[in-house]
């Protein structure tokens, strides 16, 4: 592999990164007054890493372009896929092989349903693949979970091929990044 | 002519049903559905100074609008007009305005000295040839005028229709804007007609669903700015804000005001389970109130406080449930075919409008509070969330067009009228005040 490539994976890698992420760049401390974050995921502290290469397997690229970093669900389900559940258990060896990372696992609705329910909806999603990690060995300790119901489509369109996409729960790399 | 010929024998016919009330001639009865408006003329406002021109046609123009969006009045434009009202206190030429089918005559005055304002009206018959009611005047600040208008119009609506009117309040609502995959999303505040928007939050943290408070001082609304959902709570007035309802370990959303302003109910979700629970604002108390390993959320409360109406998948769908303020057994109460979602108590409490999902539309729609009766008012690719206007009688709503951005719509509860609020930009989630003082 060139540099010339190299650079493009990494950059690629990082546009996928921002595109998985929806909090980042924003989200930092509170809104308006300045109250306070009532012991939320978001302490205002800023950690950074690279996301390695992903032919690394320890990478997090590796995690999020090999393994994959999210699973799907049909309407209306909380109920993992047998794929999903296959991606689970990979994703489950690679977080026991790499302890120093802290996890959020956000689950996502379509935009078929009404605003509120779909948060709870999102939760049950998440929820259940935080389950399934922690049956397959990866501590609970390490794993939290949030929902932002139909807040945040990956694919903003108004087809089924979106909304299919868009129903998922992804697990994200939160914290303890290493440099490199 | 003849229009006006049936639409008179329609009044008649509903003035002879008023048995009990003095006889009104100028009279809508709304609950029966108007089909022909009342045709209305608001001529130009009289400035009773030189400093009261620059309002004086505006006042007019805001009060024209308001009667001629409930669909129950048609305005007669001013090009029409035979008569001129030069003077507030000079009669009225009621044969002028027979002439060109006006029924409802609104005149009025405006005096303006520094930045305060004096408004007066007198609301007129035609057909009669009476005043109807005596003559009204407001006074506040210039800032204020649309008010004034509002107030104005409130008191026409109130007069003919014999309902309270909604023309002087506001509406919480979600200012929308940048690309639909990371939106932000901010708290605003506007007049209900869609003027005088004031943004609220400064958009850095995700916002959703705010609802306001019984007596419009404040809001409540879900913000993303710990990382996950939480509730929080502003004073309108100054803006200052805090997070409420913290249950440790869980995200909780769906914040709602009890009628006396003293507690809300709101939804907690952890482990797959979303449950309704109840927090007292004074005390900070907080009390349990369903305990289902489902989905319960979007409650609101029945204008007497002693219900709660809410959403639940307990069946396998998301249905409308209604239960005790403080919890136990709920009634399933929505049977039809789809999923029902979003229940709101009318400020009547007669009435519950909804969203439904079937067949791939959505719907607003209204039952009554045992289930019965189910209307549907509107149909979409998406429409959800219903907020009922102070009287009842129009709910608003966001309608998001297939692949088009959220916009804020309303609608009468006979389903007629259905009007796009105009907003600067995309909004969502309306949460309808309380008429102002």
């Amino acid at each position: 592999m060139n540099l010339t490539t190299k650079t493009l994976l990494v950059l690629a890698t990082l546009a996928l990164a921002a595109c998985n992420n929806p909090r980042a760049g924003g989200g930092f401390g509170a809104d308006g007054d300045g109250f306070g974050n009532g012991g939320g995921f978001n302490d205002g502290g800023i950690t950074s890493g690279s996301l390695g290469d992903p032919n690394d397997p320890n990478s997090i690229a590796h995690f999020q372009q090999r393994i994959g970093d999210r699973v799907f669900f049909t309407t209306d389900s909380s109920s993992l896929t047998e794929e999903g559940r296959s991606t689970l258990s990979a994703q489950a060896r690679w977080l026991s092989a790499n302890p120093q990372f802290d996890i959020v696992i956000e689950g996502h609705a379509d935009e078929r349903g009404t605003r509120e329910y779909n948060v709870s909806l999102g939760e049950r999603r998440a929820s259940a693949t935080m389950q399934y990690l922690i049956s397959q060995g990866v501590s609970s300790n390490r794993l939290r979970t949030v929902s932002y119901g139909k807040e945040r489509p990956v694919e903003a369109c108004p087809e089924q091929r979106c909304w299919d996409l868009n129903r998922r729960a992804v697990t994200t790399i939160a914290g303890g990044g290493r440099t490199s | 002519m003849t229009r006006l010929f049936l639409y008179m024998t329609a009044l008649l016919a509903l003035i002879g049903a008023l048995s009990t009330a003095q006889a009104q001639p100028l009279r809508l009865q709304i609950t029966e559905g108007v089909i022909e408006p009342m045709p209305f003329a608001v001529p130009s406002f009289v400035p009773e100074n030189s400093a009261g021109n620059e309002y004086a046609q505006p006042l007019a123009r805001v009060v024209a609008a308001n009667l001629s969006n409930t669909g129950l009045f048609r305005e007669v434009l001013r090009d029409a007009h035979i008569a001129r009202v030069s003077s507030f206190d000079a009669s009225v030429s009621y044969s002028d305005w027979r002439a060109i089918n006006v029924q409802a005559l609104i005149t009025g005055a405006v005096e303006v000295s520094g930045n305060r304002m004096t408004v007066k009206f007198r609301l007129f018959d035609v057909t009669s040839g009476q005043q109807m009611g005596q003559g009204m005047q407001f006074s506040g600040s210039t800032a204020n005028w649309r008010r004034m208008a509002h107030k104005v119009s409130d008191a026409v609506y109130s007069r003919i229709t014999g309902e309270d009117g909604y023309f002087d309040s506001r509406v919480v609502f979600i200012a929308e804007s940048g690309p639909r995959a990371d939106r932000t999303k901010r708290l605003a505040i506007m007049d209900q007609d869609g003027e005088n928007t004031q943004i609220l939050t400064d958009g850095r943290s995700l916002v959703i669903a705010p609802r306001v408070s019984p007596d419009g001082t404040r809001a409540v609304y879900t913000t993303y700015e710990t990382g996950a959902p939480r509730i929080a709570l502003m004073d309108l007035s100054s803006g200052q804000r805090q997070l409420v309802g913290d249950i440790p370990g869980a995200m909780t959303f769906s914040p709602r005001f009890s009628p006396d302003g003293r507690s809300l109910v709101f939804s907690a979700a952890r482990g797959g389970n979303t449950d309704l629970y109840r927090l007292d604002l004074g005390s900070g108390q907080m009390t349990q109130l369903t305990s289902s390993s489902s989905i319960a959320t979007s409650p609101s409360f029945s204008p007497d406080g002693r219900q709660i109406t809410f959403e639940s998948d307990r069946s396998g769908t998301s249905q409308i449930y209604v239960m005790s303020a403080n919890g136990g057994e709920a009634q399933r109460i929505s049977f039809g075919q789809g999923r029902y979602s979003t229940p709101v108590w009318s400020p009547r409490g007669d009435l519950i409008a909804f969203t439904k999902s079937h067949a791939g539309r959505f719907h607003i729609g209204v039952m009554r509070a045992d289930g019965s009766e189910e209307r549907l008012l509107t149909a979409s690719f998406l429409d959800e969330g219903p907020t009922w206007a102070p009287n009842g009688r129009v709910v608003k709503f966001t309608r998001e067009a297939r692949g088009g951005d959220p916009a804020i719509y309303s609608v009468d509860i006979s389903g007629r009228n259905l009007r796009r609020v105009p907003t600067p930009g995309p909004a969502s989630d309306p949460a309808w005040g309380p008429l102002l003082p």
